[in-house]
């Protein structure tokens, strides 16, 4: 039956965005990812589920070559975006980290005032023209992030003295300004109050009309909440992959089901 | 049925079966092994305070003194055909007379002034010139060679009382002392007594302690530290050139960029060993590689500043690099998340979070290269050093000079008891600076964390 699916997606292959075929992790001798193939679809919110330790965010670190910076990590295997392999020799990740923009688990804002934290990727990408430029850009990605009425009256001030969510949402602006096309989520609301969260959740589903966003995520009501397309992963291994919906009502694997009634994980 | 004031089979016994009010006998033991602990802490604080405080006692009480310098003031009459026989004005040619010329002037000036103010005394007038100090003569020769056009008038000039002289007004000389001692008697110090009360003497502050080299071991009251203060600048400033560039160049890469593997290990290693090798050892390699070798001069600050930089990179390396890693990993995730390339990340942001500890680090490594004694020695920087190096920018940097620890040493191996007085002056200002550049450390470290 899976495989039927797979032929399925095949067919309207020109809306995938990223696609995976074979993909091997190894941490030193450990196997984190055992041969994950998925198509992720573009302008949608695709999540990752699965019990701590299932790869997910390794899977969504070898997207946009953040494993690179593992010594001991080593991928095989290819990940095409727009059909062409990330992991060619050619590409370099600093131009690809361009493209597939990364949110991650804990804020991280930059030691530095809102404005920098934002306007820093379009300045070493050299994406404004002038400084009126670079001002749209930062208001358009505040805006984009949902935080440009919280903070237009202090764009001077430090992004780290923001609260937790207004951090994060700093983060994702930080993220869309240098306009890429992929936004990745790494449980980016785990450290984040509920509040914050329904914030962080209503902004992604915004965001899904400019970005693929993948989504990392520990809860499964946030998946169920704002993905249209659900993975799950287990022991490394990609068990089921479908429209959200289906997996949550109507999970095909005995696993899967486990895990999301609640008994494992 | 089991009795309910039984313990329950398997129930294990509880802490604080009694009262609470009562302190049982594990807890009183316990308590009193932790005051025992606490005296013990207070007891080695103390000692380490009591002990700072007799070192500065010390140093204060024989030190501070020398930062005071008894003077004379005399009349001096430049007789023009004595110290200009060709009576030309040439520099060149009144430098011949040498200044064996000039002590009968300074002399028949202080008899004169001493008859002038009607102080009876019974010296002679070989006695009375005793009481200045022979530096005086050839500061006099140095000042009309300047000045050849002042020959012919009579000069108020101030001379530099001898070291006993200085030391009867400092407390460290007495008539008692005076009775044994050969190169003062009594009478002199009456003479010198009469004339700090017609105002001819006077003991001020003593400027030339900075500003003058050191002179030779029967004058120690001309003895300065000028020449080592220099030196010591030089050598900071080619230590801070060279270590602070290259201790920080080395620490990036092996932090940020180098690969995990032997051979890097093997530098780790060999960088932490080296900061624990004696310093004597890194006189010795700069003995061998920058003198033997490559041909540097001697007594160099050039040489001095190669041989602590070697001494402080494993330092300034070990500070940075601890300083680099406790930059937080999610700030380099952030920039390379951006899509900022590894060098971007490290100078945008890992750098100049990391500043404040590599500034200090620096700095407390610029300290101890400042107080170290032992290389120097090694590269001839305690010779006997009396002309003032050129400015870096003239080549100053390979004239000989001396160091400040190196000073300090030199002035502890000569007899004259005024020495003691002038190495504990130079004790308190090697330990002043420290004490400034530590406090440098200190505020830019402020300075730089309320940044963020």
């Amino acid at each position: 039956m899976n495989d039927m699916r797979l032929s399925e997606r095949d067919v309207d292959m020109t809306d995938v965005k990223i696609a995976a075929r074979g993909v091997q992790v190894f941490y030193g001798d450990n196997h984190a990812i055992k041969d994950v193939d998925v198509n992720i679809v573009d302008k949608t919110v695709t999540a990752f589920i699965g019990p701590s330790g299932c790869g997910k965010s390794t899977f969504l670190r070898c997207i946009n070559r953040m494993n690179d910076t593992i010594p001991i990590a080593r991928v095989e295997g290819e990940i095409l975006i727009d059909a062409e392999d990330i992991y060619d020799r050619r590409v370099d990740p600093v131009q690809l980290r361009a493209k597939v923009g990364m949110v991650f688990q804990k804020p991280n804002p930059f030691p530095k005032s809102i404005y920098d934290n934002v306007a820093y990727g379009p300045k070493i990408h050299g994406l404004a023209k002038d400084k009126a430029d670079l001002d749209a850009i930062v208001e358009d990605s505040l805006r984009k992030a949902a935080l440009w009425d919280e903070v237009k009256d202090r764009l001077d001030a430090a992004g780290t003295g923001l609260s937790g969510g207004q951090q994060q949402r700093l983060c994702i602006a930080r993220a869309v300004a240098t306009s890429p096309e992929i936004l990745l989520m790494d449980e980016p609301c785990s450290a984040l109050d509920p509040i914050a969260t329904d914030q962080v959740e209503n902004l992604i589903h915004d965001l899904r009309r400019n970005f693929s966003v993948v989504i990392v995520t520990h809860s499964m009501s946030q998946a169920s909440r704002v993905s249209q397309k659900t993975a799950y992963f287990h022991l490394g291994e990609l068990v089921e992959y479908d429209d959200t919906a289906e997996i949550f009502t109507n999970p095909k694997d005995e696993r899967t089901e486990n895990y999301i009634t609640g008994r494992i994980g | 049925m089991t009795d309910a004031t039984a313990p329950a089979p398997g129930a294990r016994s509880r802490v604080g079966q009694g009262s609470l009010l009562r302190q049982d006998t594990r807890t009183i033991k316990r308590n009193a092994a932790e005051n025992r602990f606490r005296i013990y802490g207070l007891t080695a604080i103390c000692i380490g305070i009591l002990m700072l405080v007799f070192l500065l006692t010390s140093i204060l009480s024989n030190g501070l003194s020398s930062f005071r310098q008894t003077t004379i003031q005399v009349p001096v009459t430049l007789v023009a055909d004595r110290l200009d026989p060709e009576g030309n004005r040439d520099p060149a040619e009144m430098a011949r007379v040498t200044t064996f010329g000039y002590a009968p002037l300074l002399r028949d000036a202080l008899v004169g002034t001493i008859a002038d103010a009607g102080i009876e005394t019974e010296l002679d007038a070989g006695d009375i010139a005793d009481i200045v100090s022979d530096e005086s003569v050839a500061q006099l020769r140095n000042f009309v060679l300047a000045n050849p056009d002042l020959l012919g008038q009579t000069m108020p000039v101030e001379v530099l009382a001898s070291g006993r002289i200085d030391g009867f007004f400092k407390g460290r000389v007495t008539y008692a002392t005076a009775e044994l001692d050969q190169n003062i008697s009594p009478e002199q110090l009456r003479l010198a007594e009469a004339l700090k009360a017609e105002g001819l003497l006077a003991t001020g502050f003593n400027f030339d302690f900075f500003t003058a080299p050191d002179a030779s071991v029967t004058r120690p009251e001309a003895a300065g530290l000028g020449v080592a203060i220099l030196g010591s600048l030089y050598m900071m400033l080619v230590v801070l050139a060279l270590a602070l560039p290259i201790g920080v160049a080395a620490s990036i890469y092996l932090e940020e960029f180098a690969p995990q593997n032997r051979f890097t290990d093997l530098v780790e290693v060999n960088i932490s060993n080296l900061a624990a090798v004696p310093s004597i050892v890194f006189g010795i390699l700069g003995l061998a590689v920058f003198i033997n070798f490559a041909g540097l001069p001697q007594s160099a600050p050039i040489v001095g500043g190669l041989v602590l930089t070697l001494m402080t990179l494993p330092t300034i390396i070990i500070a940075t690099r601890a300083a680099l890693k406790a930059v937080p990993p999610s700030i380099r995730d952030a920039a390379l998340g951006v899509g900022a390339s590894k060098m971007q990340t490290v100078f945008h942001h890992v750098l100049p979070l990391a500043m404040p500890g590599i500034l200090t680090g620096t700095i407390i490594g610029l300290a101890q290269a400042l107080g170290e004694t032992a290389p120097l020695l090694l590269i001839g920087m305690v010779a006997f050093v009396r002309e003032y190096p050129d400015a870096p920018w003239e080549g100053g940097l390979f004239d000989p000079a001396t160091a400040l620890p190196v000073q300090i040493y030199n002035f502890t191996q000569r007899s004259d008891p005024a020495f003691v007085e002038r190495a504990s002056g130079a004790i308190i200002v090697l330990l002043l600076f420290l004490f400034l550049m530590n406090l440098a450390a200190i505020l830019l470290r402020r300075r730089f964390e309320r940044r963020w």
